[in-house]
């Protein structure tokens, strides 16, 4: 038995995942399910010389770990249902100040205090729009304990590499279930470091809107010195209010991540190729989906599953693709009808049916081949 | 083994049912190298309540992480029995404690009503310590990892110092369960 063989908790998982990524600092605010990434962390980071900060709540959290990466540390928060809409203000402060963040949110039953305990997918569309004002995020949906390790490394390298907070959008049950995990060694993983720019601090501008390149963020206390504020900036960072800087950082906003989407996408397909109908579902919902694959195919119907690792920016290419030969789409999800929206869209060429069930409990395999049964004799 | 096989222990919050089905899944996942998932589901109160931990083992990957057709089921409450004995196979197994668990106008499956808050009590001298017997009852029922890889589980994620009564909590559960199978 090797050494790095462990069964462990998604939860934890993401935490291992972000000592991993080379976390330097952790501000949170526990909180139903996620508790155990603070928990976890306050363990271990301060054991390798990193920093645990239990902030007052999830607000303050969110601005201590903006804070710690303006003096360029890589930094991460975890969250649940009522923490992460308190967090919403300062994510918006980090898209629009382009600071590199990770936010886990364990997703539970809402709106409001809702179901501490248990799961629901209901923050997809407020992990893209939770914040005000037009801004473009990246958001993932991990399945199994494993890839919410793997998945918070690479969180952390794409909130470095395009300078935006990334939402790490798991749910209670993939965040408290336990599952096998091969515990990779830093040298066998991608870790991006921060780097300072390559350019002396005389000559550095923070932003820039048109070259198209992600300029680093050079950390405070390195000689660079900058403006950092929420208003529209220009790629000095002071203030502006002219039109065409004002039209230059908002489209920068919005196509630094769309433009590089081929970069960001991750996805899975499953048995697409000779599908008659296509599901669509995502974290623990694809897990069950995946069951009823199998008990649909055993029955005769072929189905097939795309299942979005990133979910935003949203693969839409992939989708439409998809929906050209596969004529029947089938979008399940633990929530009233949000991603579902996205694939309509997509999906123009086929119809787009949907299982929502929103009950405190999982989407089970029986219900979803149920749907699939009536779908397929539609 | 191949086949998909079902755990469920449940009872209230704070008998320490989760850590049972952490230690079989660990059990059967590290020390047997199976593939092996855990999961709960709790009320959002610290103590009381109906709670349960599931445990799924395969061969196979496993896929839906909950259990819905129960192979072995342990309930240390009433109110666990009544609420969950419905997932229950047919042929499924249930086991309960004699002083907890009186009402089997519910029963389902196969049922094993054993002393284990008696033996607790007269040979640990608390009750702390049941939720490892009713997991040593289960181990030896299922036959699904063995004694040595259960044990191994057990002593990794007790707290130093009680190994030796966790031990003896477990090898209670053990003869328990020798004693009904005979």
């Amino acid at each position: 038995m090797s050494k790095n063989i462990k069964l462990m908790q998604g939860n934890e998982a993401v935490a291992e995942g972000a000592v991993i990524a080379g976390c330097d600092f952790f501000a949170g605010y526990p909180i139903t399910p996620s508790s155990e990434v603070a928990e976890i962390l306050s363990s271990k980071l301060p054991k390798i010389g990193k920093v645990f900060l239990q902030m007052e709540d999830e607000i303050a959290a969110m601005g201590a770990i903006l804070g710690a990466a303006l003096g360029g540390a890589k930094v991460i928060t975890a969250t649940s249902g009522p923490g992460m809409s308190l967090k919403q203000e300062n994510i918006g402060y980090a898209s629009m100040c382009e600071i590199p963040c990770v936010i886990v949110n364990v997703m539970r039953g809402g709106p409001s205090t809702g179901l501490p305990t248990l799961p629901a997918q209901g923050d997809v569309m407020q992990a893209k729009w939770g914040t005000h004002g037009d801004h473009a995020v990246i958001a993932i949906t991990p399945s199994s304990v494993n890839e919410s390790l793997y998945e918070t490394i690479r969180a952390f390298n794409l909130a470095i590499k395009y300078r935006t907070p990334v939402i790490i959008l798991t749910d209670e049950i993939i965040g408290h279930m336990r599952e096998k995990v091969v515990i990779p060694d830093k040298s066998e993983v991608e870790v991006l470091d921060i780097k300072l720019p390559d350019v002396p601090p005389e000559k550095y501008n923070p932003y820039n809107y048109t070259s198209g390149k992600v300029t680093p963020l050079a950390p405070m206390g390195e000689g660079y010195r900058y403006h950092v504020t929420g208003l529209i900036h220009g790629e000095t960072g002071f203030p502006s209010q002219k039109t065409d800087v004002i039209q230059n950082a908002q489209n920068w906003l919005i196509d630094k991540i769309y433009k590089n989407i081929k970069d960001i996408e991750k996805f899975e397909e499953f048995q697409t190729d000779d599908a008659d109908i296509l599901i669509v579902a995502y974290g623990s919902t694809s897990r069950s989906s995946r069951q009823a694959i199998s008990v649909a195919r055993a029955a005769g119907i072929k189905v097939g599953m795309f299942r979005p690792i990133t979910i935003w920016p949203f693969p839409e290419e992939q989708i439409s693709n998809l929906s050209k030969k596969i004529k029947k789409v089938l979008v399940v999800e633990m929530n009233m009808g949000q991603i579902i929206l996205e694939v309509q869209r997509a999906a123009c060429g086929s119809k787009v049916y949907g299982l929502h069930i929103v009950n405190g409990e999982p989407i089970t395999p029986d219900q979803i081949f149920a749907k699939i049964k009536e779908v397929s004799e539609n | 083994m191949s086949e998909r096989i079902e755990f469920r222990f449940s009872g209230s919050g704070g008998q320490g049912l989760i850590l049972a089905g952490i230690i079989l899944a660990d059990a059967a996942a590290i020390y047997e190298n199976k593939n092996a998932v855990q999961t709960q589901s709790y009320g959002p109160e610290a103590r009381g309540g109906s709670s349960k931990s599931e445990v799924i083992i395969s061969d196979d990957p496993i896929e839906y992480p909950k259990a819905t057709k129960v192979n072995y089921m342990v309930s240390l409450t009433q109110e666990a029995f009544n609420k969950y004995i419905n997932d229950v196979k047919d042929d499924g197994i249930v086991i309960v404690d004699k002083e907890l668990v009186t009402d089997f106008s519910k029963a389902k499956g196969k049922l094993y009503v054993l002393d284990m808050v008696k033996s607790a009590r007269e040979e640990l001298g608390k009750l702390l310590g049941l939720n490892i017997i009713s997991l040593g009852v289960l181990v030896e029922i299922s036959g699904i990892v063995s004694h040595d890889s259960i044990e191994k589980a057990l002593l990794k994620r007790v707290p130093k110092g009680f190994e030796d009564y966790n031990k003896k909590a477990l090898e209670i559960g053990f003869r328990l369960a020798k004693e009904v199978k005979k």
